[in-house]
């Protein structure tokens, strides 16, 4: 980006100051480049290494070496064994499969769902709005963990049951964000425009509408993968998600913690995995809200 | 009073301050090179479309340049010594004591959640020393010489218990507890009926014939412009176009850009006078100014030759100048 | 102001009642025959039909809804199906505790997030910033179990300070044993009222009337602490209230790290015994709980807010 004022012009007025004010603005932008690519950076070396685990010579998550029992980390054993000498790191590795697909299947099936009933609430308006608002509040209501259990509870513990809940659960902020959204941008003249020209509601919907509607879902669909692969690992930890001996991060967590003083390693290095995770996907959500335009407010 | 000093020193003297805030897309300049001053009694006005750099510039008089602004070049010269050097501390010793300033929007600049009295009384007592019976008294007093009735009882209300017009008068009162010696007016009455606009402004120049306070009043209405000030100077995409008195600024404009906003009033009786002819093109985009004098796109006289123009202000007397050497200069 | 309590309280019904029926349907949701989940699948014939008896199940649905309903509002819930004893008993112990660790996490939340947030706007995208908001997305990725085995290795195995799990008897025991749940539960839930609280503190730092009270000479200090953070603990109070449900998720997690007494862990129980009747009795308090929290600082903040009350 050139800068508008020609530096001959700049030097004629004495802009002594120029020089601070662009390398503030420039290492401010360098800086969100940075915290986004470390953030991409962080999740592609996670997701390459779960995806490629067996090409990487890391084989069996659940193969027991008796004579390897607890041993703490060291080059054969990165994250060390655990109490029946199965390679933690390798389990980290394979539990990756099933977390990070969690995260990004229940945030983003949600999100469609949420998002397109929003839409078309906050668009049309009428009983259609006051029941899906009625819905939402009501989903909203309960702190998610509660309703996610209750669902457990009627469909058994297991992923499949961990899965349903969270979609049953998951759509209604998205839901909430989009109509709310969309209750502004209907009455924005472009929308007007597009009535008078006697479109069909869903092409106005979502053609027009929609992706201008889209951002604040976009920006918290981020935390909410952080946020659903935290309540899988809950789950898993209180031994109402994945079975055993399936490899799930809140699980190992789990399996740690009778070791906890003796051998530290099993139930931490796991559960420092996750932060990784949730580091990761955080830098890259502020990465994206930055650029989806933060611009300052001028005074006239 | 010997004969050299019959005209008053400027008590504000400002030289070619230049207000520039970084973007993304390049240093934008909201206030590029303006130069004016002010004398004791006299009221001066800054007018210009939106974004062309008034706020702004009253602002920076304050070094309040919002973040990430920030002045680049220029002297803010004030009863001596020159503002824009003056360290935080300075600055905030003349805040509100020797220069005050009163805002556009009196529901956003008075906060919501403390009472008249609260806010009245802690400029009384934190910048003025009062203490606390003989700020209430004085609160009351000022209350009742920007005009607000009940003033006693009124130090209980909160700022949105008032009419806009009442709480520009508490904002005006707040800006007088210290018997400033200037007073600068963002768009004081903008945000008002017609009506109580023609009372504010009153309000203002008695209180200046009072007290002798200068006035800097930033304005995008003429009308306004035409009826309180001295001396007027037109701005345009952060530019001083023209500066002079208000009465010939006015009636006989120099710059293209001021003929051209004169003209875009709707007169009051249509029968008889031309309809108001608006400015042609669009508002200008401060990051892609063109060289020379930014009206060119939009003016009807522009040539080649207005991307060489130095941005001067020259006039056939010192008191009248423009900045445009083309059109205007002719000698009255 | 008696009209607003009214007017919002009337809001909230329509919630409240689907609240209740969330917690009712919940039962019949299970595929197949509840009776036969919860007893297994060698129960005899005559133990499934007392069973089906015993929770109402042979009579029509909204019979059965109101039943539920009616028997909610007198706190009768039934008899958990393990224990054999009143749901409302069983409850109403664990009730204090899970309170009194609400409490208490939320001050240790509001003891971190205030501070930071006000440090971390006034220094905006300085290196202290930079450093807050690394922490906050630190904290936030941070599961709360992982957290809470954290605090119990360092503070309970090795130091010795705090005790592992348990409650202990009499109130400075108790707190004792709430310490590192609270502590744990408290930087869970203050990423979340830092984020917001920052951002208000920030729409707020450049608000009108806070560039008129710079414009007035007063020292940004004064400017800060009295105008700025006398608007956004009305911020505060708001996202604390929207974010109950995240609070209390935490805290049905924590208690089961912890082995506390309170609601988290007999919830997590009865799922695992498939206790229903319990199950709903909870699910139904966590739901009205939340509203009742949201209504009450719907209140407090027309109190602080002086816009709102009059």
């Amino acid at each position: 980006m050139s800068v508008a004022v020609e530096p001959r012009a700049g030097e004629e007025l004495g802009l002594r100051d120029d020089g601070t004010l662009g390398r503030r603005a420039r290492s401010e932008r360098r800086w969100s480049a940075l915290t986004l690519w470390t953030g991409v950076g962080i999740m592609a070396g996670i997701v390459f290494m779960s995806l490629a685990a067996p090409l990487l010579g890391f084989e069996d998550p659940n193969r027991q070496d008796l004579a390897q029992v607890l041993k703490p980390p060291s080059l054969d054993h990165p994250f060390g064994t655990d109490s029946v000498g199965r390679d933690i790191f390798t389990r980290v590795l394979y539990g990756g499969r099933i977390d990070l697909l969690f995260g990004v299947v229940t945030t983003y099936v949600p999100l469609v769902l949420g998002v397109a009933l929003g839409a078309i609430a906050g668009y049309r308006g009428g009983w259609l709005d006051t029941v899906v608002n009625r819905l939402v509040d009501t989903v909203i209501a309960f702190p998610f963990i509660v309703l996610v259990l209750a669902i457990v509870a009627i469909f058994g513990p297991g992923l499949t049951g961990a899965y349903i809940g969270v979609f049953v659960v998951g759509w209604a902020l998205y839901a909430r964000l989009t109509r709310g959204e969309m209750l502004v941008m209907r009455e924005r003249e472009f929308i007007l425009a597009a009535q008078t020209l006697g479109y069909p509601t869903w092409r106005i919907v979502f053609v027009h509408a929609l992706p201008n509607v889209l951002r604040p879902s976009i920006v918290f669909s981020m935390a909410d993968i952080v946020l659903n692969i935290l309540l899988l690992s809950a789950l898993s930890y209180l031994g109402l998600g994945v079975s055993p001996p399936t490899p799930e991060w809140g699980a190992l967590v789990a399996e740690g913690q009778s070791v906890l003083l003796t051998s530290w390693w099993v139930a931490t290095l796991p559960g420092l995995v996750i932060v990784l995770v949730g580091i990761g996907l955080s830098l890259i959500g502020d990465g994206i809200a930055d650029r989806m335009g933060r611009d300052f407010k001028l005074t006239a | 009073m010997n004969a050299t000093t019959t005209v008053a020193e400027p008590l504000l003297d400002v030289r070619g301050l230049t207000v520039g805030f970084p973007t993304r897309s390049g240093l934008l300049l909201a206030a590029h090179d303006v130069s004016f001053s002010i004398r004791t009694g006299r009221t001066l006005g800054l007018v210009g479309e939106s974004g062309c750099g008034k706020s702004v510039t009253l602002r920076a008089l304050l070094g309040l340049v919002p973040y990430p602004g920030a002045i680049l070049s220029g002297a803010v010269g004030w009863l001596g010594r020159d503002l824009r050097t003056a360290s935080e501390k300075e600055l905030r010793d003349v805040r509100g004591a020797e220069i005050s300033m009163v805002f556009q929007d009196p529901s956003s600049s008075l906060n919501p959640v403390f009472s008249i009295g609260d806010q009245l009384g802690e400029t009384l007592r934190v910048r003025l020393g009062m203490r606390r019976r003989e700020a209430r008294a004085r609160a009351v007093e000022l209350l009742e010489r920007v005009g607000i009735p009940s003033a006693r009882r009124r130090l209980a209300s909160y700022p949105h218990q008032l009419s806009g017009g009442m709480r520009q008068r508490v904002m005006i009162a707040l800006a007088i507890a210290s018997r400033p010696k200037l007073l600068l007016a963002d768009e004081p009455t903008t945000a008002l009926d017609v009506t109580i606009q023609e009372q504010i402004l009153v309000l203002l120049r008695d209180v200046q014939a009072e007290t002798g306070m200068a006035i800097v009043l930033v304005s995008h209405d003429l009308g306004v412009i035409a009826e309180a000030c001295d001396e007027v100077s037109v701005m345009y995409a952060g530019r001083l176009l023209e500066q002079g008195p208000a009465g010939a600024v006015l009636r006989w404009a120099m710059h293209p850009y001021t003929r051209g906003l004169v003209a875009a009033v709707p007169p009051l009786h249509p029968a008889g006078a031309n309809g108001a002819v608006p400015i042609a093109g669009q508002p200008p985009n401060l990051l892609e100014l063109p060289p020379g004098c930014p009206f060119a796109p939009r003016c009807p006289y522009a040539t080649e030759a207005c991307a060489a123009v130095p941005m001067t202000l020259e006039g056939p007397t010192p008191h009248h100048r423009s900045a445009c050497p083309f059109v205007g200069q002719e000698a009255r | 102001m008696i009209s607003y309590v009214l007017r919002r309280a009337l809001q909230a019904t329509p919630v409240l009642i689907g609240i209740t029926l969330a917690a009712f349907i919940l039962i019949h949701l299970v595929p197949g025959d509840p009776a036969r989940i919860i007893l297994g699948t060698r129960s005899s014939p005559e133990a499934l039909a007392t069973l089906r008896d015993q929770l109402g199940l042979n009579d029509p649905l909204p019979r059965q809804y109101l039943d539920f309903l009616t028997g909610a509002i007198r706190l009768d819930f039934g008899d958990s199906l393990v224990k054999r004893a009143p749901v409302a008993s069983l409850l109403g112990q664990r009730v204090g505790v899970t309170a009194l660790l609400m409490t208490y996490a939320v001050l240790i939340a509001v003891a971190i997030a205030v501070p930071l947030a006000v440090l971390s706007a006034v220094r905006r995208n300085r290196l202290v910033d930079h450093v807050i908001r690394l922490f906050s997305m630190v904290t936030f990725a941070m599961p709360p179990f992982w957290l809470g085995l954290l605090l119990i290795l360092l503070f309970s195995l090795q130091l010795g300070l705090l005790p592992t799990s348990g409650y202990g008897e009499g109130f400075l025991d108790h707190l004792k044993s709430l310490t590192l749940p609270a502590v744990t539960i408290g930087v869970y839930l203050a990423p979340i009222l830092l984020r917001t609280l920052r951002s208000s503190i920030i729409e707020t730092l450049g608000a009108e009337f806070v560039e008129a009270a710079r414009a007035r000479g007063l020292s940004e200090s004064r400017v800060v602490f009295r105008h700025v953070l006398r608007n956004s603990m009305i911020a505060t109070v708001t996202i604390l209230s929207l974010n109950v449900g995240f609070l209390l998720s935490g805290i049905v997690i924590v208690e089961n790290v912890f082995a506390l007494p309170g609601l988290g862990t007999e919830l997590v129980s009865a799922i695992v015994a498939r206790d229903f009747p319990v199950i709903q009795a909870l699910t139904l308090v966590f739901g009205v709980a939340v509203i009742l929290i949201n209504l009450t600082t719907d209140l407090a903040y027309a109190a602080l807010d002086p816009r709102v009350r009059l």
